[in-house]
């Protein structure tokens, strides 16, 4: 066997074991977190804190984002569904689209772009320039102090902010269908009402957007905590956030969905 | 930025949060109250009422002239009572013929009402006594090939 063959094969073992073993590291990291949180919820001004920047300086692209997304679902629906002349039914598409899945899904991925990004960055810059040693010198726990606070502040943000984003949508939906295009009002409200049910769909949105905000801030504060106390490694650390997110956001919602739609219609 | 002001813009997302959560549960989730305003009631007994639904318009020569409150089944009469709320702008003769429609070819239902020639109107409480129930497609599909079934059977 030629001897770049063997290399290859020898660097995609490596590779795997390197992802295994982070995996391992990530996890271990994220139960010391979990259990070094009870400090961080006690000083709960820590958690406000850091919700302002994770929740609060998010809410204008999710805001905007949503209402176009809403705009584009009642377009593209109404384009579609006049043609069959059930244009009324553009409010059922609208909601549960954003409800069940946009919602939850686009609001995480942005929400990992926006905060997820700036607290690895932050949790990075903190290591590089030995804010983290510093504080361990002091005997203060960076992970209590630095790293719970910014993950339950994440965990608490993204269900709110997916839950805007949904009624953004829905909003933008309304204001194309109804107020510029016409459909008829009740019918949109009346049909959109008889379609979404609260348990399967708000609910199981809701839950969702939960297990987003765990993965994204989780991998968001581990690899803001693990990166190379260089301004590259920060650098790499910071891409490396919003990719991994956005893959597990999106295996995850395949994984959430075919629980929790498992035979609703 | 003062602590304080950081409090408020936190206290205002998580509020934002909260009422986004209650207009997805009772605006666009079905935990809603209707209120009607400036209405009369009244209530028709349908046969059938094939896939109409609470809210949906009820009109008049096209024009929207009030919506669908409530439906229920009547254990007396064994078909569905259907309640609906009317603009107090337009008021109907007491013959007035109300039938289940279909707008488009999968369009929603609706009920369409033509006006009869009576002098005496409908008031609150009142019932239509004339109706048509909706049309279903798997009873005329039925009725149809019944109806072929019986005429090869006089050839």
């Amino acid at each position: 066997m030629p001897k770049r063959i063997v290399t290859g094969i020898r660097n995609i073992g490596h590779r795997v074991i390197d992802g295994v073993w982070r995996l391992g590291v990530a996890s271990r990291f994220f139960l010391l977190v979990l259990f070094k949180s009870g400090t961080s919820l006690h000083r709960f001004n820590l958690v406000i804190r850091e919700l302002y920047f994770t929740g609060v300086l998010s809410l204008i692209i999710i805001v905007v984002s949503g209402l176009f997304v809403g705009m584009v679902l009642g377009l593209q629906g109404y384009e579609t569904l006049q043609k069959y002349g059930s244009e009324s039914a553009v409010g059922t598409l609208v909601a549960l689209s954003l409800v069940r899945e946009l919602g939850p899904v686009v609001a995480a991925l942005l929400f990992a772009s926006r905060a997820g990004s700036a607290i690895t960055a932050e949790i990075g810059l903190m290591k590089a320039t030995e804010q983290l040693s510093a504080m361990s010198m002091m005997a203060v726990d960076p992970v209590a102090r630095v790293v719970a606070p910014r993950f339950w502040s994440g965990v608490i943000s993204m269900p709110l902010l997916a839950a805007i984003f949904s009624v953004m949508g829905v909003f933008g939906g309304y204001l194309v269908t109804v107020v510029f295009i016409g459909v008829d009002e009740g019918s949109f409200w009346s049909q959109m009402q008889d379609s979404v049910d609260f348990r399967f769909d708000i609910m199981n949105g809701f839950i969702k957007s939960c297990y987003f905000g765990v993965a994204v801030t989780a991998i968001a504060v581990f690899e803001g905590y693990d990166a190379p106390p260089t301004a590259e490694g920060v650098s790499g650390a910071t891409t490396r956030t919003v990719v991994t997110s956005s893959l597990v956001i999106l295996g995850l919602d395949f994984i959430l969905t075919a629980f929790m739609f498992r035979g609703v219609s | 930025m003062q602590r304080t002001t950081m409090d408020l813009w936190v206290g205002l997302f998580v509020v934002m949060g909260i009422v986004a959560l209650m207009i997805l549960s009772l605006k666009v989730g079905n935990l809603n109250v209707y209120n009607p305003s400036q209405s009369y009631v009244i209530s028709g007994n349908f046969e059938n009422i094939g896939g109409l639904k609470v809210r949906a318009p009820v009109k008049s020569a096209g024009v929207v002239v009030g919506r669908v409150t409530d439906i229920q089944f009547s254990t007396q009469t064994y078909d569905a009572v259907v309640t609906m709320n009317m603009d107090s702008r337009y008021l109907f003769p007491k013959d007035t013929f109300a039938s289940i429609l279909t707008s488009g070819l999968l369009g929603e239902q609706y009920i369409g009402l033509a006006a009869g020639g009576d002098e005496v109107m409908l008031k609150d409480g009142d019932k239509i006594m004339k109706t048509n129930s909706a049309m279903v497609l798997e009873e005329l599909i039925g009725r149809f090939l019944f109806n072929k079934a019986a005429e090869d059977d006089s050839k």
